[in-house]
């Protein structure tokens, strides 16, 4: 059945996301994996929707749309803060608390 | 035709209330002059927390339990843990009242103009307070949430506004800035892992109800359980800061201003073991075979690294972090004995972990130097001896903390391993008495370097608390001492309180 392919689809995204998140530098890109990843679990649940044919899964993904919106304008905030004290957005530069 | 559903506004009342106060608090933050605004805000803060908690008191008998369409349940456990969270931000808000942690602007770089003269003009901002209250409104939400949908959102209503108030430090701004970047980013990492997880469980039972999934255990596919409850786990072990998800704990807990530390260590412990208790307890029970194993790996590792890195900590706040990693640890074996015991221990645990908490959090605000709080504990040597009261306080905390009989930490391990031993699990209680063992060396090596050490010639001294911060860390530490020569009452209570709805 097609559908499955959807799911692996997701699997994939959220693969890629996650493993982004860890090798990636710059503290925007690791912040779009992490958006790759909702998004991941949005499909998911859009899918699942499909196969269980009820509408739940399909109103969680409009949620998640407004939960990510709400954390990019507070993750972007962050980020902009730490650039702008630093000049520089790499989280590997991010290191006064490592001791 | 379509019917309205019914909300259920008397038991929804106590988060609703908070909520309104947050908002109120954005508009007065918005549109009132700079001379009372402080004044009103803490008003409101604490205004709106004790009508909450005068409205969970109302409520506290009433039969009726799920509200809005049965995504939220607020049953006996709900409401023990909604009062917990409120009345532990009581007295954190007394805490977060002293300006003085926080940055005037944040939006100035740190040593600009701009940020000189914003102190000097004293436009000190006090967004604080809204934030705080939604966060406190998140917490109460957690563990109430009996789907997946209002969980993940109870989970970021909460987590949001932590991270902004992680990076609001007056002093050290930079440090304070790395703290919320990189809470945020391992937060947001995490919560990415609980919709997913969601999103299988979803699958897996067709609906997203935590009753429906308890339902569903055991009829179909157990891989869509499995990668579910893993997933979910995942995000929420983060928020308890379990081992092998810890790393963001100890940076956090340093970089973020003080006050902060001591709310969000306190709530956000009491809130997201509230939301674990009721979906391991009410949604996974059924399929226990799967993660009881792992669940239990996870608490004794916790304990053990959480209890072993903490004697290598230099800083008194680090120190402290780590001692949260192993108490979660405690705490999750309260999680795994699954039977009743084990939820009255972890209620009665949370509340006394957390009165203890604020008010060790609040002493370390009071060591300071010119340049601001001092966490280097080589510093802290001979405390003690300058200022023995604050000194001894800080002392009985530290033996609260590790488990000395008539403390309400003893109380607290007593219960929960005694809950833990019953469900047959052996492992987990050997493991929790060897790290007991173990973490009451670093306390006890504190409490030597603060008392019977000479105090080196150093700027260091404890400042005279301002009223608020006085009153909250006395309240903390006499509520502290009560429960733990006399826990009876609120052991009783929290055994009757301790029923989730399944």
């Amino acid at each position: 059945m097609a559908i499955a392919n959807y799911l692996y689809l997701s699997a994939i995204l959220f693969t890629i996301g996650a493993i982004g998140v860890v090798v990636r530098r710059n503290s925007i890109v690791v912040f779009m994996c992490i958006e790759l990843m909702l998004n991941a679990a949005n499909l998911a649940f859009v899918t699942f929707a499909r196969i269980n044919s009820n509408l739940e899964g399909q109103v969680i993904a409009f949620f998640t749309m407004v939960v990510a919106a709400c954390e990019v304008v507070v993750g972007l905030a962050i980020i902009v803060t730490i650039y702008r004290s630093r000049r520089t957005a790499s989280v590997d530069d991010a290191s006064l608390l490592k001791r | 035709m379509l019917v309205a559903p019914s909300l259920g506004y008397l038991v929804l009342s106590p988060m609703l209330i908070v909520f309104a106060g947050a908002v109120l608090g954005v508009l007065v933050e918005a549109f009132m002059g700079k001379t009372h605004r402080a004044a009103v805000q803490f008003t409101i803060s604490v205004g709106v927390l004790l009508i909450s908690l005068q409205q969970l008191w109302r409520i506290r008998d009433i039969s009726s339990t799920t509200a809005a369409v049965d995504s939220v349940t607020i049953d006996k456990a709900g409401i023990f843990l909604q009062a917990t969270v409120v009345l532990l931000a009581l007295i954190a808000v007394f805490l977060i009242a002293d300006q003085d942690n926080f940055v005037a602007q944040a939006s100035a770089v740190p040593g600009s103009n701009e940020e000189a003269i914003a102190l000097q003009q004293k436009n000190q901002q006090t967004e604080i307070f809204p934030l705080f209250l939604f966060a406190v409104a998140g917490m109460m939400l957690f563990p109430v949430a009996t789907d997946l949908i209002t969980l993940f959102v109870a989970l970021e209503v909460f987590s949001l506004p932590l991270y902004l108030l992680a990076g609001l430090s007056r002093r050290k701004r930079l440090l304070s800035q790395e703290a919320a970047l990189k809470y945020f980013l391992l937060g947001a990492y995490a919560s990415a892992f609980f919709l997913f997880g969601a999103a299988f469980l979803y699958g897996y039972a067709g609906t997203i109800s935590i009753r429906g999934i308890s339902a569903a255990a055991g009829s179909a596919n157990d891989v869509l359980l499995l990668i579910g409850i893993v997933f979910v786990s995942v995000g929420l072990l983060f928020k308890i800061s379990a081992v092998p998800f810890h790393s963001w704990t100890p940076d956090v807990y340093q970089g973020a201003p003080t006050p902060i530390t001591a709310f969000m260590a306190a709530c956000t412990k009491v809130a997201a073991f509230g939301a674990i208790l009721r979906i391991f307890y009410v949604g996974f029970a059924e399929a226990q075979t799967l993660w009881r194993p792992i669940i239990t790996v996870i608490a004794i590792l916790t304990m053990v690294v959480g209890s072993v890195v903490a004697i290598a900590q230099r800083d008194v706040k680090r120190m402290l972090a780590y001692s949260s990693i192993a108490h979660a640890g405690f705490l999750l074996s309260g999680v795994v004995a699954l039977n009743k015991d084990g939820l009255a221990a972890s209620l009665f645990y949370l509340v006394a972990y957390g009165l203890t908490t604020l008010a060790a959090f609040g002493i370390i605000g009071l060591v300071r130097d010119s340049t601001g709080e001092v966490t280097d504990l080589n510093r802290w040597i001979g405390l003690g001896k300058k200022s023995p009261l604050i000194g001894s306080i800080f002392a009985f905390l530290l033996l609260s903390f590790a488990g000395i009989p008539l403390t309400s930490g003893f109380i607290g391990k007593f219960a929960i391993f005694s809950a833990a031993y019953q469900s047959g699990n052996i492992a987990i209680v050997v493991a929790g008495v060897l790290s007991s063992a173990i973490a009451a060396f670093f306390y006890v090596r504190v409490i030597i370097m603060i008392f019977f050490t000479d105090p080196v010639n150093d700027s260091v001294s404890v400042i005279i608390p301002s009223v608020k911060s006085k009153i909250s860390i006395s309240i903390a530490t006499v509520s502290s001492i009560v429960i733990g020569i006399a826990p009876s009452a609120l052991l009783t209570a929290a055994n009757n309180f301790a029923n989730f709805i399944k």
